[in-house]
C-alpha cells in the first residue's frame, strides 16, 4: 500500500520555492492579526522534497479509477465524459483569476455567462428562473424546499409534511427533514411507479410538497405524472423535480410542462461537469414564476441597455445559501458543454442515453432478474436474486466487475429492489464499450455456475482485495493523527 | 431462513416474545439477512412510548439505514445495551443475543395483528416471489 505523505515526512526536508522578495511581508502574523487567530501550536505539516511530492501524488493518481480511465456505469450518477475543452477554457486567467468582489462593470463577461447559462437551463426545464447558488444536487433540494417553505409561510402556513416515494434517493428525505418537514413515504406499485391510490390517501392540507424524479430511480418514466401534479396542486402542495435523471429526457419533455414547480439540476451529472475531484459541485435550482421572489439573492439580471447587474432587491428572498453566486467555474463548464451541443446535440443526448441503456439491458437480460418488466429509459435495475442459492450477492458481482476492468454499477439502491445492480451507461460510451461490458456481466454469470468463490474473493487485480466494509463503518477514521514513535 | 416457535411475527419482519404483559422484540433472520451487516443500532430511550406499526428505532447496515417498526404499542422498559458495542449481534444471533428492546404491552388485543410461525413462513414465501 502507498504510504501517507505524513509517513514520508523527515525533519528538515524542504523544497525550493521561488518567490520575489518584494512580495513578502516582513511582518510576522502576530503583528498583523488579532491574537485569537494565531495558532498556539505549530502546524504539523509533512516535510518532504519536491520529487517526493510529485511521485507520491502521481502514484496515487495512477491507482484512481475514473471516467477518463474506465467505463463507469454508476446508476443515478450519470458518469458521462467531461470534455477537456472545458478544463482548457476554465484555466484561462480571464475566468480563473477574477474575484467575486470585482465591481459589476469589470465582471460583465462572468455575469453574462451566469445569465446565459440560466436562460438555457430555464428553456430546457420549462422553469421561469434559475439560480446557481446551491453547491450540489442535495443542496439544491434543500434550497428548493426552503423556497417552498417560504411560499407556504407567505400564504399563512408553512405546512408540515413532504411526500417522497419509497424508491427515492436518500437525499430527498434528508433534505426534507433539514427543511423542517416530516417525511412521508408513498409506495411504488407493481410497475415501479408511484402508487396513485396510496398518494391520494396520504394527501391533505398539511402536505407542503411532493418530491419526484422522472424517470424515477428505477429508470422508469412516471406515466401518471400529470395526475400526480394535479393531485398535489388540488391540495395546494408544490411538486419538486429531483433533476438527477434529467439526462433521460433532455430536449424531449420539460419538468415545467409536467406540472413541476421547482427543480434542482445536477450540473455534474447532466451537464458534464466533474463529480468532485476536478472541482466543487453545482446544484442550481429553477422555479416557476410564483416562486421567483423567494429565491436566494442576488439574481443576475439584465438592464434595458444590455448591462448585467446583481439584484438584491427581493425582500421575501430566503437569503443566501452560499457565498457569492455559486461555483462559477463549474457553471462555466456547463455553459461550454451546452454551447458545444447546441439545441440539436441536446436533443440527441437523451436519445443516446436511452438507446445505450436499452441495448445493454437487451444483451444481459437473460442472465439476471428484471424486477420490473417495463420500458426503461437512461438506466435500468436488474437483480442477482437467482444466484442467491449459490451464495452470490450483488456485491460479489460488482466486485468481480473490477477484475474485468470496469467500475461497478450502483448497488443496493433503490431500496425497494433486493440485490440489485443499477446500471447507467450514458450516451458518451460507444457500442464496443457497451458490448464489452455486457460480455463481462454474462461471463461473470457463467462463473457463478462454475466457480462462485472467484466472485466471493473478488477483486483479484486491485492493490488491495475485498475491503472489510463493516470494520470500516465501525472504525471511522477521518483524519491522520501523528503517532509518537 | 430460520424461524422460531413461540414467537409472534410482524409484516415488517420484527419478532415478539410475549411474557406476561411484557414482550421482547427483535428483527427476524430474514430481516437481518436483507439488511446486511449491521454497523449501528440507534436504540430508543427507556420510557419512550411506541405505537404499533410505527417506526421507533433505526438499524444502520453497510447497505442502508432502516426503520424498525413497533410490533405492538406500549412503553420501552429495557434496551439491549450490548448492541452499542456489538451491533453485529443482530446478524449473528437475531433471536437471541441480538434482541433489541423490551416493551411493556399496552393492549394485548393488538397481538392478533401479528402472525405465528406458520403464517409468517407463508408471508415470506409471498414476499420472495
Ligand atoms: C436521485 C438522486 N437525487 C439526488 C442526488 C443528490 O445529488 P448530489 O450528489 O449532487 O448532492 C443524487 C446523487 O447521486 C441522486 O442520484
Amino acid at each position: 500500500m502507498t504510504k501517507l505523505i505524513y509517513e514520508l515526512s523527515r525533519p528538515g526536508k524542504r523544497t525550493y520555492i521561488p518567490v520575489k522578495k518584494e512580495n513578502i511581508s516582513s511582518k510576522f502574523p502576530h503583528e498583523l492579526l488579532p491574537s485569537k487567530f494565531i495558532r498556539k501550536k505549530k502546524a504539523y505539516l509533512p516535510e518532504v522534497s519536491e520529487l517526493e511530492v510529485v511521485r507520491h501524488f502521481t502514484n496515487i493518481s495512477q491507482l484512481n479509477v475514473g471516467v477518463d480511465t474506465n467505463f463507469y456505469p454508476l446508476g443515478s450518477c450519470t458518469m458521462k465524459y467531461n470534455p477537456k475543452i472545458s478544463e482548457y477554457i476554465t484555466q484561462d486567467s480571464q475566468f480563473k483569476d477574477i474575484h467575486p468582489y470585482y465591481p459589476e462593470k469589470f465582471s460583465q463577461g462572468a455575469l453574462e455567462i451566469l445569465y446565459e447559462t440560466a436562460s438555457y437551463l430555464e428553456k430546457i426545464s420549462g422553469m421561469d428562473k434559475v439560480t446557481f447558488q446551491p453547491a450540489a444536487g442535495a443542496h439544491g433540494e434543500l434550497t428548493s424546499l426552503l423556497v417552498i417553505r417560504a411560499y407556504h409561510t407567505a400564504n399563512g402556513n408553512p405546512r408540515k409534511k413532504v411526500i417522497v416515494p419509497d424508491s427515492a434517493h436518500g437525499t430527498n428525505p434528508a433534505s426534507s427533514a433539514l427543511a423542517g418537514y416530516e417525511v412521508i413515504e408513498v409506495r411504488s406499485n407493481e410497475k415501479g411507479m408511484v402508487d396513485c391510490d396510496h398518494l391520494r390517501e396520504l394527501m391533505d392540507e398539511d402536505v407542503a410538497a411532493i418530491m419526484l424524479t422522472n424517470p424515477n430511480t428505477l429508470g422508469i418514466f412516471e406515466q401518471n405524472i400529470k395526475k400526480i401534479a394535479d393531485l398535489a396542486h388540488e391540495y395546494g402542495a408544490l411538486l419538486h423535480y429531483d433533476g438527477a435523471n434529467l439526462n433521460a429526457i433532455l430536449g424531449r419533455v420539460r419538468p415545467g410542462d409536467m406540472g413541476f414547480d421547482t427543480i434542482q439540476f445536477n450540473l455534474h451529472k447532466t451537464f458534464a461537469t466533474p463529480h468532485g475531484g476536478g472541482g466543487p459541485g453545482s446544484g442550481p435550482i429553477g422555479v416557476k414564476s410564483h416562486l421567483v421572489k423567494f429565491l436566494p439573492v442576488p439574481h443576475v439580471e439584465k438592464k434595458k441597455g444590455g448591462a448585467y447587474f446583481l439584484n438584491y432587491d427581493y425582500p421575501e428572498s430566503i437569503g443566501k445559501v452560499r457565498a457569492f453566486y455559486g461555483n462559477f467555474l463549474v457553471v462555466l463548464k456547463a455553459y461550454i458543454y451546452l454551447r458545444i451541443l447546441g439545441e440539436r446535440g441536446i436533443f440527441e443526448t437523451s436519445a443516446g442515453a436511452v438507446l445505450n441503456a436499452n441495448y445493454l439491458l437487451g444483451l444481459i437480460k437473460d442472465k439476471f432478474d428484471l424486477p420490473y418488466n417495463e420500458r426503461y429509459m437512461h438506466e435500468f435495475v436488474v437483480s442477482t436474486k437467482r444466484y442467491k442459492d449459490k451464495g452470490i450477492k450483488a456485491l460479489d458481482v460488482a466486485k468481480r466487475l473490477i477484475d474485468y476492468g470496469f467500475h461497478p454499477p450502483t448497488i443496493y439502491f433503490p431500496l425497494i429492489v433486493k440485490e440489485d445492480l443499477m446500471i447507467e451507461p450514458t450516451e458518451t460510451e460507444d457500442r464496443e464499450v457497451i458490448e464489452a461490458f455486457a460480455d463481462a456481466l454474462n461471463s461473470i454469470a457463467e462463473e457463478i455456475d462454475k466457480d462462485p468463490d472467484l466472485l466471493k474473493e473478488a477483486p483479484h487485480v486491485t492493490p488491495v482485495g475485498r475491503l472489510d466494509e463493516v470494520w470500516a463503518a465501525k472504525h471511522l477514521i477521518l483524519r491522520y493523527e501523528k503517532t509518537e514513535n | 431462513m430460520e424461524l422460531r416457535d413461540g414467537l409472534l411475527y410482524s409484516k415488517e419482519h420484527e419478532w415478539l416474545k410475549v411474557e406476561g404483559d411484557e414482550g421482547i422484540c427483535g428483527v427476524t433472520d430474514y430481516a437481518q439477512d436483507s439488511l446486511g451487516d449491521v454497523v449501528y443500532a440507534e436504540l430508543p430511550e427507556v420510557g419512550k412510548k411506541i405505537k404499533q406499526m410505527e417506526p421507533f428505532m433505526v438499524l444502520e447496515s453497510v447497505k442502508a439505514t432502516s426503520d424498525v417498526y413497533a410490533p405492538v404499542s406500549g412503553e420501552i422498559i429495557e434496551v439491549n445495551e450490548k448492541l452499542q458495542d456489538s451491533p453485529e449481534l443482530v446478524n449473528s444471533d437475531p433471536y437471541g443475543e441480538g434482541w433489541l428492546v423490551k416493551i411493556k404491552l399496552e393492549n394485548k388485543d393488538e397481538l392478533n395483528n401479528l402472525m405465528d410461525k406458520e403464517a409468517y413462513a407463508k408471508f415470506l414465501e409471498e414476499e420472495e416471489k
